[in-house]
């Protein structure tokens, strides 16, 4: 029993069943598939997280931002600045107690470079209802590459616990028809 | 390790004291029986405080009652965390610890002195961090990731529980020793015991991790440190924080084993595999944190994705092989039993109004199919994305440690209550629903997070309607019914819980003495009582097993593509 000691002493002898067996390869062979799945995702899957990241400082990436949101500001929705930037430059979103800023206007089927960061606590970049969600840590500036392939208005809420005002913690990328541009 | 050899060194003055037990026969010495019921009674306690606070987060997450303010919400939910996971788990598994060291192997335990003061150091951690968090300045979450920082008590009670946890871990290895030594048990340690060991070695790991991340923490709260670096923090704070969930796992397979053999003389199919499964756990614990560290910036693919998958998947092999042999072993014992006709007759006669068996074989079921697969899901580098920090992640966790981990430690109860308090159950009929009450409850909160979190909403917030946000964000109508569904979850589990802590309590302090003689009121099987010898198993089929697993297999390789699916959908990034 498996309250008491093995009944034969050398226990590590004893055949093994063959129902045990087949389930043993059966799982070992699941296990292994899953792990090379992994990896061959980096080659057939169009969603895979970026691994670029550079150490920076809060005020720094501060900077950057603000400067990104001057250049390409379009126009001001409830406060927040709506920044438009041409089709694959380097964009640059900065999360801080508690809001996503600026508000990004992207265009379909277009490759942005999106920066990530924090100025203060850790967030959650959490891009809904398409349910894409990357952490986000101070002193860390990470760069993504992303391609829209929908458009409309998707919200950015945060899903990292950031003090009271987490639940408040919102924003908002746009994303256009690239069919407007043209006409 | 000097706690070790303290204990070995202090344990040698004491004459022990024991009783031999009517239904097992096995010696069981006297301060370690009184050390087992400390443990259990302080889990209990806090499980009952911890488990009402979880009620209170889920009646808040609940759209239409939206119980708790936020500042209260965010509180609770913090102590929710460390009371359960840390506070409950741990007291258990120390009791559990003790009885399949000392009691199994009839051994005295060792230095129980020690163990008191183990004991001592646990309680006045967990109280302090409590009194931390109830003050208001602590609201860190039991993760506490910098650089949000709590009061400098809030990590010191953490750290003091650990050590206290520690010796009580070391405790353990002295009486393994001492009956080695003693010659108290011949051959090997039983199957229980193995388990119990490795989760006693992943606790030394685990412990120590804790102690790695958290001493510093505490300093720079103090203002002595300058800065902690938030990336590091999350890669050592879940050495300790996931590791430790490999004790729950080991912990609750034991027990799986014990009451598979004490309830129905079920016996390992394979003494070599059920260990080797074990001996999985330990080689690929320390890769742990990994799986919490696959939306972060800056790791590269090839390290997430050796360590999230513990080298391969050789710790799900672990599960999954226990997955089989448990079941496995439970089906040839009724079968020898005499439960014999078709498939499934052995499952259909099986004990289930002994909530000890219905709590365990639940347990099982739902933690191999909600949690763990969620689990490997949810640990997939990329499908992680999907998910990280939603509430799918409390969703998955709940299938693992309450439906599956908490669920199995009190149907153990159900035994320690007759074997070591000595009580016979109070209100056998509430007892018979007990586990069915929680299991439901743990079952529905488990997939109704799960659910609401696939729709996106958030774990950790106060607001799905996001009243007060200046840009604001509707979720879809089906996220306000899963959270919804959620709260109804929870009052089941809640009822059930109660009902446990009502049981347990009650049977403590108004059960039946259980003298020379007595009937149990849920039997155990008669084999208990002598150590058994059956004939060779290569003759007995388990049909129903095979069925069992082989639907499990399908709903794992089922859920696993869909999850890639929903990840094809998606924007493109790289
Ligand atoms: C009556 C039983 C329980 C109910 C109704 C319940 C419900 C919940 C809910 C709704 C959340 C919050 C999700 C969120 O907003 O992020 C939560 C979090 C959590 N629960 Fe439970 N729970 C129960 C029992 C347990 C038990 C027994 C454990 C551990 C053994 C546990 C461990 C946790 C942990 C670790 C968290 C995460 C806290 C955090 O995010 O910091 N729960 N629970
Ligand atoms: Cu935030
Ligand atoms: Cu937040």
């Amino acid at each position: 029993m498996a309250i008491t000691s093995p009944e034969r002493r050398a226990w590590w002898n004893e055949p093994v069943e063959r129902v045990e067996l087949i389930w043993i390869a059966v799982a070992l062979l699941w296990g292994l598939f899953m792990f090379f799945f992994m990896i061959a995702w980096h080659f057939i899957g169009g969603q895979n997280l970026a691994t670029e990241a550079y150490k920076v400082t809060p005020s720094a990436y501060q900077d950057k931002v603000d400067a990104f949101a001057e250049k390409y500001q379009v126009r001001d929705e409830a406060g927040t600045p709506v920044v438009r930037p041409p089709a694959g430059v380097d964009v640059y979103l900065l999360g801080r107690l508690w809001q996503w800023w600026p508000v990004l206007e992207l265009e379909k089927g277009q490759s942005y470079r999106l920066h990530l960061s924090s100025v203060d606590w850790q967030h959650g970049f959490s891009l809904q209802p398409t349910n894409i969600n990357i952490q986000v840590h101070p002193g860390y500036e990470h760069v993504i590459t992303l391609t829209p392939t929908e458009s409309g208005e998707f919200g950015i809420i945060c899903n990292e616990f950031c003090g009271i005002g987490h639940h408040t913690m919102t924003g908002k990328i746009i994303v256009v028809d690239s069919k407007a541009e043209t006409k | 390790m000097s706690t070790f050899e303290g204990a070995l060194a202090a344990t040698r003055e004491r004459v022990a004291n024991f009783r031999t037990c009517q239904f097992t026969g096995l010696k069981v010495d006297i301060a370690a029986q009184r050390l087992i019921i400390a443990n259990a009674v302080a889990a209990v306690v806090f499980l009952a405080v911890g488990g009402l606070m979880g009620l209170l987060v889920a009646l808040t997450r609940w759209p239409a009652v939206h119980l708790l303010p936020a500042e209260w919400f965010y509180l609770i939910l913090t102590a929710h965390g460390a009371n359960v996971l840390l506070f409950w788990i741990i007291f258990f598994e120390i009791a559990v610890l003790y009885f399949a060291s000392a009691v199994l192997l009839n051994s005295r335990i060792a230095a129980p002195k020690l163990g008191w003061l183990g004991f001592v150091l646990m309680v006045v951690g967990a109280i302090i961090t409590n009194i931390a968090v109830l003050q208001g300045e602590s609201t860190v979450m039991f993760t506490s990731y910098p650089p949000m920082m709590a009061r400098p008590h809030f990590y010191l009670g953490i750290i003091l529980f650990a050590v206290g946890a520690l010796i009580g871990v070391g405790l353990f290895f002295a009486t393994l020793v001492i009956a080695r030594a003693e010659r108290t048990y011949e051959g090997s340690i039983p199957l229980v015991t193995f388990g119990a060991l490795t989760a006693a070695i992943i606790a030394v790991f685990t412990l120590v991790s804790g102690a790695i991340i958290l001493i510093p923490t505490m300093l720079w709260s103090m203002g002595l440190i300058r800065d902690i670096d938030p990336l590091m923090y999350k890669l050592v704070w879940w050495a300790m924080g996931h590791s430790s969930q490999q004790i729950n796992v080991s912990a609750h397979v034991s027990v799986w084993y014990m009451i598979g053999a004490l309830v129905l003389g079920a016996k390992p199919l394979s003494e070599k595999v059920s260990r080797g499964a074990f001996f999985l756990y330990i080689l690929f614990l320390q890769l742990a944190s990994a799986h919490h560290l696959l939306a972060e910036p800056g790791i590269s693919a090839e390290w997430k994705i050796v360590n999230t998958s513990y080298m391969m998947y050789l710790a799900v092999l672990g599960s999954m092989i226990h997955g089989l042999t448990v079941p496995g072993s439970i089906e040839a014992a009724q079968r020898r039993n005499g439960f014999n006709r078709g498939v499934f007759e052995w499952l259909r006669k099986a004990p289930w109004g002994n909530p000890a068996f219905s709590g365990m074989f639940l347990s099982l079921v739902m933690f191999g199919f909600i949690g763990g697969i969620s689990g490997v899901v949810l640990g997939t580098e990329q499908l992680n994305v999907l998910m990280h920090n939603t509430i799918y992640v409390p969703g998955h966790f709940h299938g693992t440690v309450v439906a599956g981990t908490t669920l199995a430690f009190m149907a153990g109860t159900y035994l320690v209550l007759p074997l070591i308090f000595q009580r016979d159950i109070i209100w056998p009929g509430l007892a018979r629903i007990q586990p069915y009450l929680f299991g439901i409850g743990a079952a529905g909160i488990s997939m109704f997070m799960m659910g609401a979190g696939t729709l996106g909403v958030a774990r950790r917030h106060w607001d799905i309607n996001f009243t007060d946000a200046v840009i604001g964000f509707q979720h879809s109508p089906g996220a306000f019914l899963m959270m919804g569904l959620n709260g109804i979850s929870a009052i089941l589990a809640a009822l059930g819980g109660i009902l446990y802590v009502l049981i347990v309590v009650g049977t403590a302090l108004f059960g039946k003495k259980i003298v020379p003689g007595h009937k149990m009121t849920f039997p155990l099987h008669s084999a208990a009582r002598v150590v058994s010898k059956y004939g060779s198993e290569g003759t007995i089929k388990l049909p129903g097993t095979i069925v069992l697993v082989t639907i499990f297999f399908l709903s794992f390789v089922l859920y696993y593509f869909v999850n890639w699916k929903y990840l094809s959908d998606l924007w493109q990034f790289r």
